[in-house]
């Protein structure tokens, strides 16, 4: 009995002791958080993916906390909780955000078995890093996707799929997150973080990023920019731009006409999440509009942008 | 397979095609345009920087174009086309086969011959063509002490150095003299492998001929892959270990040369010639004729593989360089250059790469690995993108020989995995390096 007793006694005091020694301690050496540092990572998806540019949500929290006191939240976006994750954020704090234009992975290739022959057979370790080093890929184009899925594997949503009749990567636009990872798995660059427009996220893309002569480009692929520059003279917006044989559309200027698509001789620009043209109408239209503009050219072209906001 | 056979001149080509990244280093600079004439031995290419070395044309004719090729890299390079015309050469080019020795040229200096190499754009012929007055100009506070000369044949299958010593024993010979003189040292050694007992008796028959006191010393060494890799060779011959980069063979006082490379100084030091043709393995188990050719750079390799009786039906993969460390060709149009030691043509049941397994942790790589790393764990680093953890194992020390993928019965892709974390953490290493 007696030693059950001085074992009871001894323990408790053990105890006893250890639980003042780390109370104090917990008290003098606590680490001062700023207590919305915890509210906005509550409020933030936890996705963890490093879209915002920050290590994980944590990082963010503590970004738009410091962001907060420094006066605005500008330039902070988290990607997969979008707007309404952001405005949360911003009650959390006090502050209000602007409405930021939405973003989509864009695929900017077309190349697919039947647009671009396959010539070599790549049988190395199944991912674009290493097949890029290897050699210009299964075809001609040494711009195009390699197919190998690099994409894929780097996304956390489950957004971008290898579609294997096209051996092209396909992004669901509905899961996309913009989150860019796959745009930094791409050896070739090739996927393209974008602002769309409205809620739809609808835009206008050169589905393309072969910088090679015209020539060269079209042996190599049958829908490859040729860089003809039919794109730029047609666009009234000045969005439209051919630099090395290639030619990229300013999201920010493009007010999704769509006449690129329409005069595009090699189909290598696409509207996204855009309905399709009806090809009847489609050919007719480039036709009547070129009728309207040799008219009147000179004295139509400056009115012509307002018109068509 | 193909050792038996003696080395052929190829024909010249129609068009020649000359990459300006045929080296380590700075790609050179095109000299010519459009409609130039050029004889042989006509300079096309000025060097783009120390490292770098210039590029002769091998052929006389028009200048075609400045355009891009296909080269052995897999990706469109810019390059000059030449159409042939005749076989025009330089005068300054002693075409006459007579053996020119130090004995009869005493007043070259060391700075002579060095600099008559790189004015010749010679470069490694091993396969790595590293510019050759690079190698010859160490650092400074180093102190080499012997020439190795490497006549080990890298890999299988390929046997170009084995017919050059064969066929031009002596003028090896008066290079290697050349080189030692180049870099003031007072020995030298030639390792053979103990397959090659003819290139080894006759080496060691004419060395003395060219030696002061037998300071000319031919090194039979073990057959093994991969015994011609520069630190397998340094230790095979003097037993001394580089340590791992950025550490040079000249700091345990060595300098390695290709034994091609040592032929190629002989011309370019004695004969004036630079450096424009080699000689090329073509060969391959379904090939009808394997053989050895003469080559001029610039000459596609199709026409040398027709020249052995065409490329067979069977044909899996075309490969420029050896089995072990060569990379599969996209086409057969690419050019021969400065570092093309053979075309290899692989059927399809040796060309297949079987499916992957996962790793069984059998430890074949690690004990098949020369440089002692640990190449199951290299490559699921590179694969992860843990580099740092990469650079602490010592990726940056692999070779890149392929004996842990030749050895993996999982039939993994160790290698192409190692190559790629080896080539980003450089990347990562020289940035760094850059920013201090």
């Amino acid at each position: 009995m007696n030693v059950i007793l001085i074992a009871v006694i001894v323990l408790g005091a053990v105890g006893l002791i250890a639980a003042l020694v780390l109370f104090f301690t917990a008290k003098k050496f606590a680490v001062k958080e700023d207590p919305r540092i915890g509210l906005v990572n509550e409020a933030l998806p936890g996705a963890n993916c490093g879209g915002c540019g920050f290590p994980g949500c944590g990082g963010m929290a503590a970004a738009c906390v410091k962001a907060a006191d420094a006066g605005s939240l500008e330039g902070l976006n988290c990607p997969v909780g979008g707007q309404p994750c952001m405005e949360k954020v911003a009650a959390i704090l006090g502050m209000k955000v602007e409405a930021s234009a939405p973003k989509l992975a864009v695929v900017r290739c077309n190349g697919t078995c039947e647009n671009r022959p396959r010539l070599v057979q790549y049988d190395g370790a199944k991912t674009c890093r290493i097949a890029n080093t290897t050699c210009m890929g299964e075809t001609a184009c040494a711009y195009g996707c390699l197919g190998c899925g690099d994409c894929v594997a780097a996304c956390q949503f489950d957004a971008i799929k290898m579609n294997p009749e096209t051996g092209l990567p396909e992004v669901d636009t509905a899961k996309c997150t913009a989150c860019g990872a796959c745009a930094k798995a791409c050896p070739r660059n090739i996927i393209e973080v974008r602002e769309m427009k409205a809620a739809k996220k609808m835009g206008v893309v050169v589905e393309c990023m072969n910088k090679d002569k015209g020539a060269v480009a079209m042996k190599a692929c049958k829908v490859a920019c040729i860089g003809c520059m039919k794109c730029q003279k047609v666009c009234e917006f000045d969005a439209v731009h051919v630099e090395n044989n290639l030619a990229y559309i300013d999201p920010e200027k493009c007010r999704l006409c769509r006449k690129c698509e329409d005069e595009c001789p090699k189909l290598t620009i696409h509207a996204i999440n855009m309905p399709p043209r009806k090809p009847k109408p489609a050919a007719e239209q480039p036709a009547a509009q070129k009728a309207a503009t040799a008219e009147a050219v000179a004295p139509a072209a400056p009115a012509k942008p307002e018109a068509e906001q | 397979m193909s050792a038996a056979e003696p080395i052929k001149v190829a024909e010249l080509p129609k068009v020649a095609v000359f990459p300006m990244g045929q080296h380590i280093g700075a790609p050179a600079k095109p000299i010519v345009k459009k409609g130039d004439k050029v004889k042989v031995g006509t300079m096309i290419a000025e060097a783009g920087g120390f490292v770098s070395a210039p590029i002769f044309s091998s052929v006389s004719g028009t200048v075609l174009k400045v355009d891009t090729v296909v080269d052995a890299s897999g990706y469109a390079k810019p390059a000059v086309y030449i159409t042939v015309e005749g076989d025009e050469w330089e005068e300054s080019i002693d075409r006459s086969s007579d053996l020119v020795t130090l004995k009869e040229r005493p007043e070259l200096t060391d700075k002579d011959i060095v600099e008559k190499i790189k004015n010749a754009g010679v470069v490694g012929m091993g396969g790595a063509c590293f510019p050759t007055h690079v190698k010859l100009s160490p650092p400074p506070g180093s102190k080499p002490e012997w020439i190795i000369i490497n006549a080990v044949e890298c890999e299988p299958y390929l046997t170009a150095d084995h017919r050059l010593m064969l066929e031009h024993a002596d003028e090896i010979l008066v290079g290697v003299t050349l080189l030692m003189k180049a870099m003031n040292v007072n020995k030298a050694y030639i390792g053979i492998e103990n397959n090659k007992p003819d290139a080894i008796q006759l080496l060691t028959s004419k060395a003395t001929q060219y030696a002061q006191n037998g300071n000319i010393e031919i090194v039979p060494l073990k057959v093994k892959y991969p015994q011609g890799g520069e630190k397998q060779l340094i230790d095979a011959v003097v037993g001394r270990q580089v340590p791992a980069p950025p550490a040079l063979p000249v700091s345990v006082g060595a300098i390695l040369q290709n034994v091609g490379t040592a032929y190629a100084v002989y011309e370019a030091v004695m004969k004036n010639k630079p450096l424009f043709e080699r000689i090329v393995t073509v060969t391959g188990k379904s090939l009808a004729h394997p053989s050895n050719f003469l080559v001029r750079m610039g000459t596609p390799m199709s026409q040398l593989i027709d020249a052995c009786g065409g490329l067979p039906e069977d044909t899996g993969k075309l490969i420029g360089g050896g089995p072990m460390m060569g990379k599969a060709l996209v086409n057969t149009e690419v050019p021969i250059c400065k570092g093309s030691s053979g075309v290899l043509i692989m059927n399809e049941q040796e060309s297949k790469r079987a499916e992957a397994q996962p790793c069984i942790r059998c430890a074949k790589c690690v004990n098949a690995c020369p440089m002692g790393l640990e190449p199951y764990l290299l490559s699921k680093l590179s694969a992860m993108q843990e580099w740092e953890r990469a650079e602490a194992e010592d990726i940056v020390s692999c070779i890149e020989c392929g004996s842990c993928q030749f050895t993996c019965p999982s039939h993994r892709p160790l290698l192409d995995y190692v190559r790629m974390g080896k080539s980003t953490v450089m990347g990562i290493i020289r940035a760094r390096q850059a920013k201090n």
